[in-house]
């Protein structure tokens, strides 16, 4: 411990600027996280409500025709929101290999649940990094492959369906531990119940889990039963149903 | 009817002694257990009966000074304060990371507290000289009492050697020295206003620094709602520093 106050002056409204756009590019990510599920889950429903949630987002009821470039839009957003994000948790992330050791011992010799859990929620943020933008890159370029059929075949026949696995365990677990620490870093609610709020934050990965590996088992069968065809356009008259 | 056969205890205790070109090794030692038996009174029954050179610190043996925390376990506690009858019968002590070892479970916490008062200038400010003899202008009791409750901090370190920040930062102030700035900051005796506050812990090495891991709220022998503080000073200076 240094006792210079000079040296540890605090400069001006950066790290608070900072610190604030951390949490609130963070809530901001969990709340379309939520988002996006719900709307790719709509396949659960049926194709056509997919496929009506995919144009809705075009501007299609809105604007009387679709324009993706609206999607390429919000991925872009999103993408900004994305690398802020990482860019200040990174300075959270240990700098070197000591640092990376210290937190580790604690970790292990201290076996507690909060320690150990920022962990996995640094982990999966640096899994992110990748993951993540690999996704959002594919929407940013390829806004109009939304659909059930265009869908379900990048998952099957593009073979994204492991990438898209593995980034669903990753970014739920990241989401639900994110929430948690936010709510708990700001106190709000104000003197939230610490172990509600956990049990909360379990719940919300383990639904969101759930719903996503069934959202994704079915583009899998729809993308296994269209192989043949891929890359053809959805439309009502050929959905599998129709077949 | 005779009375019960006490538990033998065997007490795993980290040695070292800085100079000493010993590497840090565990010391197994064997005492039986009586009634009421704290780690205070199982320290000194060791250092009286198999190894003086056994070294710790006590003072009040109550709680209330703060010089006997170690690592129990792996948690950081005070050694008056616990029982061994709430442990197995076979346990670790380790001296506190992050301060300097003066010998086996005796830590330097008082250098490091002091620097860190210095750095954080945790004594009221006052442009006027106290008159002692005029009696003391009124305060809330409500007002009082918050003061009083983060007053009530021992300085005992164990906040620190529960905090993950700490561990891989070490010009962190932690959750003693955050709560000591909380503690002025409502004191109306201090003329300090939140931009000075800023100035001493509006940084990554104050407030900002802090990931909401909670080990010093959970391990704080005192009770003190360390997370509460801490969210209340961070609050107040993301104000400050959004201005």
């Amino acid at each position: 411990m240094d006792s210079s106050v000079e040296a540890h002056r605090a400069g001006g409204a950066w790290p608070a600027r900072l610190d604030v756009a951390q949490s609130a590019t963070g809530l901001c990510l969990a709340a379309f996280l939520m988002l996006h599920m719900a709307f790719v889950s709509s396949i659960l429903i049926s194709e056509r409500a997919f496929y009506t949630v995919a144009r809705f987002f075009e501007g299609q009821y809105l604007l009387g025709t679709s324009h993706p470039a609206i999607v390429s839009g919000v991925a872009a957003v999103v993408l900004l929101l994305f690398v802020v994000h990482a860019a200040l948790a990174m300075r959270k992330l240990p700098h070197d290999q000591h640092q990376l050791g210290a937190y580790r011992r604690h970790a292990a010799r201290f076996g507690h649940a909060d320690t150990s859990l920022w962990g996995w929620q640094a982990a999966t943020g640096f899994a992110l990094f990748f993951l993540g933008t690999i996704h959002l890159y594919g929407m940013l370029t390829r806004p109009a492959l939304i659909g059930p059929f265009e869908s379900a075949d990048r998952v099957w026949s593009g073979r994204m369906w492991p990438l898209y696995l593995v980034l669903l365990f990753v970014v739920e677990v990241h989401g639900g531990l994110g929430l948690y620490r936010l709510a708990l870093k700001w106190d709000w609610p104000r003197g939230v119940d610490r172990t509600r709020l956990r049990r909360l934050k379990t719940a919300f990965s383990v639904f969101f889990i759930t719903l996503g590996l069934v959202s994704l088992g079915a583009y899998v069968r729809i993308g296994i039963a269209h192989a043949d065809h891929a890359g053809e356009r959805w439309t009502p008259a050929l959905s599998t149903a129709g077949r | 009817m005779s009375a019960p056969t006490p538990r033998r205890l065997t007490i795993h205790i980290l040695r070292s002694a800085p100079g000493d070109d010993a590497t840090p090794h565990f010391e197994a030692f064997r005492i039986d257990e009586s009634e009421g038996m704290t780690l205070f009174i199982a320290l000194n029954e060791i250092r009286a009966n198999l190894d003086p050179s056994l070294q710790f610190d006590f003072v009040c043996r109550a709680g209330i000074c703060g010089s006997c925390g170690m690592l129990i376990n792996g948690r950081p506690g005070l050694a008056c304060s616990t029982l061994t009858h709430d442990l197995g019968t076979e346990f670790t002590l380790a001296p506190l990371p992050v301060f300097a070892v003066i010998g086996d479970l005796s830590v330097d916490t008082g250098r490091w507290m002091r620097a860190m008062s210095e750095r954080l200038e945790t004594w009221i400010h006052a442009t006027t000289d106290a008159d002692l003899d005029a009696v003391e202008p009124r305060m809330e009791p409500a007002l009082a009492e918050a003061i009083y409750e983060a007053d009530r901090c021992i300085e005992c370190g164990c906040c620190i050697a529960a905090c993950g920040t700490a561990q891989m930062r070490p010009d962190f102030v932690g959750a003693v020295g955050l709560n000591k700035i909380a503690r002025f900051r409502l004191d109306p005796r201090d003329e300090r206003e939140d931009a000075d506050h800023y100035a001493l812990v509006g940084n990554d090495d104050g407030v900002f620094g802090c990931m909401t891991l909670l080990g010093c709220h959970d391990v704080c022998p005192k009770g003190l709602s360390l997370r509460s503080q801490i969210a209340y000073l961070r609050r107040g200076m993301a104000a400050q520093g959004l201005r």
